[in-house]
Order: C-alpha cells, then sequence, then structure tokens
C-alpha cells in the first residue's frame, strides 16, 4: 500500500509538529511555508546568511524546536517548499473524495517567474497562523507607526530596530515579548501601555487559578520579559491607550490617555510622548482565506470567528484538517499539540490511540487559556471614542469614518457588499485583511445589530472570501502549472 | 533617530554580515545578506516609501505581507512586498505611488486582479 500523502500548509509550531506526527505515521509529506525557514512568527529564524552562532538567544524554546526543525527537514518521506504560497484551494466536484487542489508558486515572494505547482494530497492540513489585529486611531496610517508583529519580525527575524524611542501599546500578554526583543535589541522603549484597566486583566487571569498551573511555561517565559521591563525601568501602564500619532510625514509624538474599563477616554487625561516609533497590537486576526476557500466551517465566539474543528482537529471539510491559531488564540504550546494531533490522524494514525491522551489534554489546557487571554484582553466596546470623521479606517483605499458612517447609515446601501463599494474600504491590496474586521464592527455597531453574527442570509464569512488568496500575476497565471509531483512519484 | 541595524560587533547572536548594495530610485543603498527590502530601506534610514491614493506616505506596516503598504517594485517587477521580498545584491528598485496621476484616474496596483 502506498503511504498517504498530507501536504502541511504553514511550518510554525503547529504545521511543524503536524508534519511530525504523520511522518511519525508513516505518510509522505509536503511542509510549505512562505518563508524561507520553518518557525513561523514566534519561531522566526534569522537568515542562514547571518551565518549566527548563538541563535538560541533570541528564542524560547530553541532547543527543542531546531531538533523537531531538523527531524522533520531531514526525513527522507518530508519534502520541504520554503518560499512557496498557496495561491489557491480548488475545491473538487461533490462525489470526488479528498481535500480541495492545492495550487502553490515556489520562488522569491511576489516574483514574476515563481514555478507553478499543484497538488492531490490524501490530507491538507492548514496551519497558517495568525497577524495583529490593529484598531485604527487618528494618525495611524503615519510612517513610523508599526504592528507589534513588525517590530518583533525585524528585530528577531534580521536585527533590525524599529525605533530609539519606542512605545509599545495596545492590549494582550504580546506587548511583554514584543517590548523585551526592543529592549535586547538596543532601543528604548518609553512605555508599555495595556489599554484594559486592571480590574479587567485581574479578573481575567485570576479566576480558576489552577488551569493557570498547566500554563506553567508560558507563565515563566511572561515572568522572564517582565524582568526585562523592570531591569530596564520601563514604565508600564494599565488602562491607558496610544489614542493619536502626529508627525509630519513619520510618527514624532503620540497622545496617550487614559481609558474607563470599556475603553472610552478619560477626558483631560492626555499625555504627549515624543517618540520615533509606536508599536500596536489588539490581538490577533486567524489568517482565515485558505480554510474558507477549501470550504470549511467556521465558529463565532467572542473573540471573533475561526475555523470550527472536531475533537481530532478535523474541519467540515472532508480530508483537510486545521490547527494553531486559525482555530483559536491560544499560543505556541496548544498549537504544537494540535498540530500534532492534526498530523497524526491525517497521516493515517489511529485517533484512539494512547499517546494521544496527553495531546489532547494539553490542547485543551491551551484552550482554557486562550478564553482566559480573551476575558482578561477585550477590546472595549467604546473604543471607537477615539476615531474622528476624517480619521482612516481603511488603510488601502484611505476610506474615512465619516465615509463609513455615511455609507451603513445610508439604508440602501447597508449590505456590507454595496457599503464596501461606495466607500472603497476593503477593496484595496489588501483585500480588506486589516480593516476588514473594523469595518464589519462599526457597520454593526452603527445599524444597532449585535456584533459577532454574521449577517442574515449572508455566508458566515464574507470578509475572509478571496477567490486568490494570494497575489498571482497575469503571466504566471496564463503560463499553467509546470508538473504535479506527487502524480509522478 | 531612525530605524537601524543592530551593529554586528554588538550582536549577542554572533553574526557575519555579507554586505550588499541595492538601488533605490538610483540611489545606493547598503544593507547585508540575507536582509528584506523592507529591512534594508528600514535600517538606511527610510521609513515611508510608496505613496497611497492621496500622495501620503505609506511603508512597513504589519511586516508580514498582510497589509500590503511595502509594495514596490523590483527590476521590472512591480508590486512586490518589500517586507517579504529578499534582497539581492545589485537590486534595481523603484518607489511607486497609487495617486492617480491624471484626475479621476486611478492607478491600480493589480496584484490582485482575479
Ligand atoms: S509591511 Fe505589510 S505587507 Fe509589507
Amino acid at each position: 500500500m502506498t503511504p498517504p500523502h498530507v501536504t502541511v500548509v504553514g511550518a510554525g509550531p503547529a504545521g511543524l509538529a503536524a508534519a511530525e506526527t504523520a511522518l511519525t505515521a508513516g505518510a509522505e509529506v509536503t511542509l510549505i511555508d512562505s518563508a524561507e525557514q520553518p518557525g513561523g512568527q514566534y519561531h522566526r529564524m534569522l537568515p542562514d546568511a547571518y551565518a549566527a552562532v548563538r541563535p538560541e538567544r533570541l528564542q524560547h524554546g530553541w532547543r527543542a524546536f531546531d531538533r523537531r526543525r531538523r527531524r522533520v527537514l531531514a526525513h527522507p518521506r518530508c519534502t520541504w517548499w520554503p518560499d512557496t504560497t498557496v495561491w489557491a484551494l480548488e475545491r473538487l466536484a461533490p462525489h470526488e473524495p479528498g481535500p480541495p487542489r492545492v495550487h502553490v508558486l515556489c520562488g522569491p515572494a511576489d516574483g514574476a517567474d515563481r514555478r507553478r505547482l499543484r497538488l492531490d494530497p490524501d490530507a491538507l492540513v492548514l496551519a497558517v497562523g495568525a497577524h495583529d489585529r490593529m484598531l485604527p486611531f487618528p494618525g495611524w496610517e503615519l510612517p513610523g507607526v508599526f504592528t507589534a508583529g513588525a517590530a518583533q519580525a525585524l528585530a528577531k527575524g534580521e536585527r533590525v530596530v524599529v525605533g530609539d524611542r519606542v512605545v509599545v501599546a495596545g492590549t494582550g500578554p504580546f506587548l511583554l515579548p514584543v517590548a523585551a526583543s526592543l529592549l535586547e535589541a538596543g532601543s528604548r522603549v518609553s512605555a508599555v501601555l495595556e489599554a484594559n484597566v486592571t480590574a479587567t486583566v485581574a479578573r481575567g487571569w485570576s479566576q480558576r487559578p489552577w488551569e493557570l498551573a498547566a500554563q506553567a511555561g508560558k507563565a515563566g517565559e511572561l515572568a522572564e520579559y517582565t524582568a526585562a521591563l523592570i531591569r530596564h525601568r520601563v514604565p508600564c501602564r494599565t488602562g491607558r491607550a496610544v489614542i493619536e500619532a502626529r508627525g509630519d510625514g513619520r510618527v514624532e509624538e503620540v497622545v496617550t490617555a487614559r481609558l474607563r474599563g470599556d475603553w472610552s477616554v478619560v477626558p483631560g487625561s492626555e499625555r504627549t510622548i515624543a517618540v520615533d516609533a509606536v508599536c500596536v497590537t489588539h490581538g490577533f486576526s486567524p489568517q482565515l482565506e485558505l480554510p474558507v476557500a477549501a470550504g470549511c466551517a467556521l465558529r463565532g465566539s467572542s473573540a471573533g470567528e475561526f475555523v470550527d474543528v472536531d475533537d481530532d482537529q478535523r474541519t467540515s471539510c472532508p480530508g483537510v484538517y486545521a490547527s494553531g491559531e486559525i482555530t483559536g488564540i491560544a499560543g505556541a504550546p496548544a498549537a504544537r499539540a494540535e498540530g500534532a494531533l492534526a498530523g497524526w490522524v491525517a497521516g493515517g494514525g489511529d485517533p484512539a490511540a494512547p499517546a494521544l491522551r496527553h495531546l489532547r489534554r494539553s490542547r485543551d489546557q491551551g484552550r482554557a487559556f486562550a478564553e482566559r487571554l480573551v476575558r482578561a484582553h477585550p477590546i472595549g466596546a467604546a473604543w471607537h471614542g477615539w476615531l474622528r470623521p476624517e480619521t482612516v479606517v481603511c488603510r488601502c483605499e484611505e476610506t474615512d469614518y465619516a465615509s463609513i458612517c455615511r455609507a451603513v447609515t445610508n439604508v440602501a446601501s447597508a449590505a456590507a457588499r454595496v457599503a464596501k463599494l461606495e466607500t472603497r474600504a476593503g477593496l484595496g491590496p489588501c483585500q480588506a485583511r486589516m480593516c476588514g474586521p473594523t469595518v464589519a464592527e462599526l457597520s454593526a455597531r452603527l445599524r444597532g445589530e449585535p456584533l459577532g453574527r454574521p449577517v442574515e442570509g449572508l455566508p458566515a464569512a464574507v470578509p475572509h472570501h478571496r477567490p486568490i488568496a494570494q497575489p498571482i500575476r497575469l503571466g504566471e497565471l496564463a503560463g499553467g502549472p509546470d508538473h504535479i509531483p506527487n502524480d509522478t512519484a | 533617530m531612525s530605524p537601524r541595524r543592530v551593529s554586528a560587533q554588538a550582536d549577542a547572536v554572533g553574526r557575519r554580515d555579507r554586505p550588499l548594495l541595492i538601488t533605490v530610485d538610483g540611489e545606493a543603498v547598503e544593507g547585508i545578506d540575507g536582509q528584506s527590502i523592507a529591512g534594508v530601506m528600514l535600517a538606511a534610514g527610510r521609513l515611508g516609501w510608496c505613496r497611497g491614493v492621496s500622495g501620503a506616505a505609506r511603508g512597513v506596516f504589519c511586516g508580514i505581507g498582510v497589509c500590503f503598504n511595502c509594495l514596490v517594485t523590483v527590476g521590472a517587477e512591480r508590486d512586490v512586498r518589500a517586507c517579504r521580498r529578499r534582497a539581492r545584491d545589485g537590486d534595481v528598485v523603484t518607489l511607486q505611488s497609487r495617486k492617480p496621476s491624471t484626475p479621476g484616474t486611478v492607478q491600480e496596483s493589480g496584484t490582485e486582479d482575479g
């Protein structure tokens, strides 16, 4: 019997773990990532060309990651495709079993002559991760305003620091590692601002403390970052946010203000801080375009929409498994456990194998941790109070808040699609990846509808539906695929 | 001050830099092998390099290929995400603008035609 072929998309903590267990189960594995190296955002590696002798200095759990990476990439049944983007998933006819066909482009990002290939796997594991969610504020479009993830990627991935007087702001524990990497790289962090008030954070973290014991590794990691902040005497405040960035052609100062529990601004509490960069995050958005393209059902939660999976990480779509941040923002340990489960089952392993018991347990602990995270670091309902009519909401098309309000309150254009066309919000090059959740939330609020629920009569995932998941050039499209690697194998 | 690269001597990871040279709108910009085009431009003190629809400057925002705010032309290839593309010695980078050149026409970036 020929071993099943498993394609794993994404080589971060979840994808790498999936590849490893699929190999253990006996499968042929193709591991795909758009980066040159495995690791994803969490274990973002330095380029080989840097010839770093102590890469572990920048990484948590480097040794275990490094061992797994070597084991997987050197495995005779594993094919590693770096610099590879999945640009489309093609669903098969209903009577044909199996996951969708995977169309990829191999070569330098957005290059003109990448190789176009096609895979027809027996199982597909999606582990594509998440990116920063960022709420708009006046001036957030100025150069020098970065997502926290950008600052982290530049510092860890190529040793570039975004500035020398930096404010790190937003909500969630991710603020800490970002500030710590900036400090490690020698910049001065002027302040770390958590928008939620102490009471919200404390309530979220202190309930059912026994659940936290299981996340001792994560807690230790956070304690280390906190120690770094104390050592560098970085002022850390809760209930405070960046509500405006100002500058001539680039950010020069930020206005911070005290927030109430619901994130409404306390009048008169504004302060100005001179900066050369500001890094902001308001949590993470899962990258849902591939799961949606595959036809996977989503589930709504207070933290937004995620891919719905069963106890074995199966999605609603036959042969398609999901793991990591696309099923819920639960951190690297949970992502690894989910990936390991998904890979094992996708590779033909027995879902009842006793060894899976501890994986399921650590996945479930990770999910409990995720729920806590949402309770401790919610986005306050009154956040939009800091928007002004002229504040840019869609960065690509420069659609401002006033135009969105006008389009939404105009009944004739109240359907999301129509509003999109009228304002152009979400129609720019990023295809609403950045502003989509914000526009959806503002629209629902302005129409007085409940949040987080899909609009009646429309598919749940409208904002994530992109027929072309990643840019492909017309020349590449016209050229046709080179060959089908696993047909010739 | 502006973004900068941690100096190799001071870097705890112990790296060995191999310099490379690209041109940005004709101006020579030095980077090191392994960097992204965005990293090279940031470390050279450039923050905003493309122009949005109103002509306002944009540069790196998400850093991981999601926001498309960092688009540049590399050689003959338009709309390359600078944060995702490795710089190669000799790359010729040209800056882009989405600002309509004649009133009423929007110069589309054309990456996502589908
Ligand atoms: S900075 Fe967002 S795509 Fe490059």
